[in-house]
């Protein structure tokens, strides 16, 4: 008992958020790993005061029938550096079971 | 030219056995495996099912001639050899899709699975599987919402999600009830259910546990940003008292309840389903007494049978078993099931224990809930075997934790992850299993004490209702 610790809980930010927050090399293989299903990438972001809202904003729209991962990481930084704070996300929208088939945060906005 | 009536006994096969019989789209189709009385051939068998579960009596009564037996009657159509059992034997039976009534589940059972499973000519009989057309299902409601409506409203992709069953599963207090609830979903769970027999007990009534369950999902939702929601169990002693628990779940903002749909029965469940979709919650579905009806390979009904019934009858999470934890299931033919669950069309498939090819359309799918006896040491094997699109349910492998439910939640949040984290990546995460667990820990505490305390726990027994292909 004596090394138990106290549990220190917060905000989280859905899938992938118990994991350390991934560099850029691991967003790139989960992006290949949309690209490779056949879904949609598409980047979304909000201020993280409104993160539980189900709709983000979109930054322009998805990117239907990208195959570049490099396409889709530099949308991702161009999103990040016009909106520093707020939480970024990718998503794999997959247009067959009308719904994502992945979406988590990039980069953990600043509150 | 029309028949005459002569009264007395006829043989069964020379009204129910008709082998050059080829079986209509719109046919209900059922594989039963037959252990016929000695003395009693197959084809005499087989016809004796088909007639006792559809139009049959024992004798020739004069009524049969003021009605077209031959459209209403059950054919025995074909009969096959059980691989490696010749106590007993498949008889393919088709019924015509009029025998029953348009969307009642409790319809179709009422007759495959009623008297028939007393009549003496057969010594045990089991209904392996069957086909339901798609006029059929299309005349059932189906699930409430379905795996993609549930992963829109809980706002949650990519991966399983991830609950725990609240123990001791009775002689809580609500409030304390409440309490196990809270800490488990700060510490990361997607949901957590009560136990099927927890319903409206002395030491913690419904309205209670609601009111307490309530106030620890909206306390958790604040404090992690993340959707949660607890599986209310409304399983009552009669349908008014279901849906008065079920009102009060929707008043409080509850996004799902849960129900046992083999105790409460299909009238009960389908009913419940229907409010579920009306209401907007969704509804988890537990299936005590299954093993009663489907673990004795010679007599009872299969479980993919009961998934069939499930699916049409209704309900968005079914217990499916895990193939690794405390609970029977054979990979194969649990596979075959997970798929009847979730897939818009089956393919006959042997190897599984799928007799037919099954369509169904557009009805929604339903997710399978791995629950019992599993702990972090089985995530990678799980995450492999049931994909993204099922719920898994550690109790103890939550509640268990040395730190408590709250970095027990975690560390099977953090295992989770970093299986889903390592096969995107395109590792193979049985195989690596221990690699992928070992590195997540070193930045999770949580997961580093669950792995140190569950290490050795192992459920190694075999399965007694195998697919009939690995008996021989």
């Amino acid at each position: 008992m004596t090394d138990m610790q106290d549990y220190k809980s917060g905000i989280k930010y859905g899938t992938f958020s118990y994991l350390p927050e991934m560099g850029s090399e691991k967003t790139r293989s989960h992006i290949a790993y949309m690209i490779k299903k056949g879904w949609n990438p598409a980047v979304e972001h909000v201020e993280p005061s409104r993160s539980f809202s189900h709709y983000w904003y979109m930054w322009k729209l998805p990117m239907f029938g990208e195959q570049s991962v490099e396409r889709v990481l530099e949308e991702i930084e161009a999103c990040h550096r016009e909106y520093p704070n707020h939480h970024v996300r990718v998503i794999g929208y997959d247009n067959y079971a009308q719904s994502q088939g992945l979406s988590f945060v990039v980069y953990r906005g600043k509150r | 030219m029309a028949k005459t009536y002569e009264a007395g006994v006829k043989a069964y096969r020379q009204t129910y056995w008709t082998p050059d019989y080829t079986p209509a789209d719109s046919d209900i189709l059922a594989v039963f495996k037959i252990t016929p009385q000695p003395g009693v051939d197959r084809e005499e068998a087989a016809a004796a099912v088909a007639a006792e579960s559809s139009t049959g009596t024992w004798t020739t009564v004069w009524t049969d001639l003021l009605t077209d037996l031959d459209y209403y009657k059950g054919r025995a159509y074909a009969i096959e050899d059980v691989p490696g059992d010749d106590t007993c034997f498949y008889a393919f039976i088709a019924y015509p899709i009029d025998l029953f009534e348009e969307g009642s589940v409790v319809n179709v059972f009422t007759s495959l699975v009623g008297n028939v499973f007393g009549f003496k000519a057969v010594r045990a009989l089991r209904l392996e599987d069957v086909r339901f057309p798609l006029a059929y299902v299309k005349t059932c409601n189906g699930p409430p919402h379905g795996i993609q409506v549930e992963r829109d409203k809980l706002d949650k992709y990519g991966r399983p999600l991830l609950g725990c069953t609240i123990k001791p599963k009775l002689g809580l207090s609500a409030k304390n009830y409440g309490r196990a609830v809270y800490e488990c979903l700060r510490g990361g769970l997607d949901f957590t259910k009560d136990d099927e027999n927890v319903n409206s007990q002395p030491f913690m009534r419904w309205r209670d546990r609601f009111l307490f369950v309530a106030d620890a999902i909206h306390s958790a939702e604040a404090e992690t940003g993340e959707r949660k929601g607890h599986y209310l169990n409304v399983t009552a002693p009669s349908p008014e008292e279901m849906y008065e628990r079920a009102e009060f779940a929707k008043e409080l903002g509850m996004p799902i309840v849960m129900h046992d749909y083999l105790t409460g029965g299909f009238c009960a469940n389908t009913g419940l389903a229907r409010w579920c979709r009306k209401n907007g919650l969704l509804l988890h579905i537990h299936r005590a007494m299954h093993a009663v009806l489907d673990r004795n390979p010679h007599h009872g009904i299969h479980f993919r049978v009961l998934t069939k019934a499930l699916r049409l009858s209704g309900g968005d999470h079914l217990h499916s078993g895990t193939v690794v934890g405390k609970l029977e299931g054979d990979r194969e033919a649990t596979l075959g099931w997970i798929d009847l669950m979730r897939e818009s069309f089956v393919p006959e498939n042997r190897n599984r224990g799928i007799f037919f090819d099954q369509d169904w359309g557009s009805m929604p799918g339903v997710m399978p809930v791995a629950s019992g006896g599993i702990h972090v040491w089985h995530m990678p094997a799980l995450v492999s075997i049931f994909g993204d699109d099922s719920v898994l349910q550690f109790g103890g492998g939550t509640l268990g934790h040395p730190w408590g439910n709250a970095a027990g939640a975690t560390a099977n949040r953090v295992a989770l992850e970093a299986c889903v984290d390592a096969r995107n990546r395109g590792v193979e995460i049985e195989r690596e299993g221990k690699t992928i667990l070992t590195e997540a820990a070193k930045s999770s505490p949580e997961l580093k004490i669950a792995m140190e305390t569950w290490k050795e726990i192992k459920f190694e027994f075999d399965t007694v209702d195998k697919l009939d292909v690995v008996n021989r």
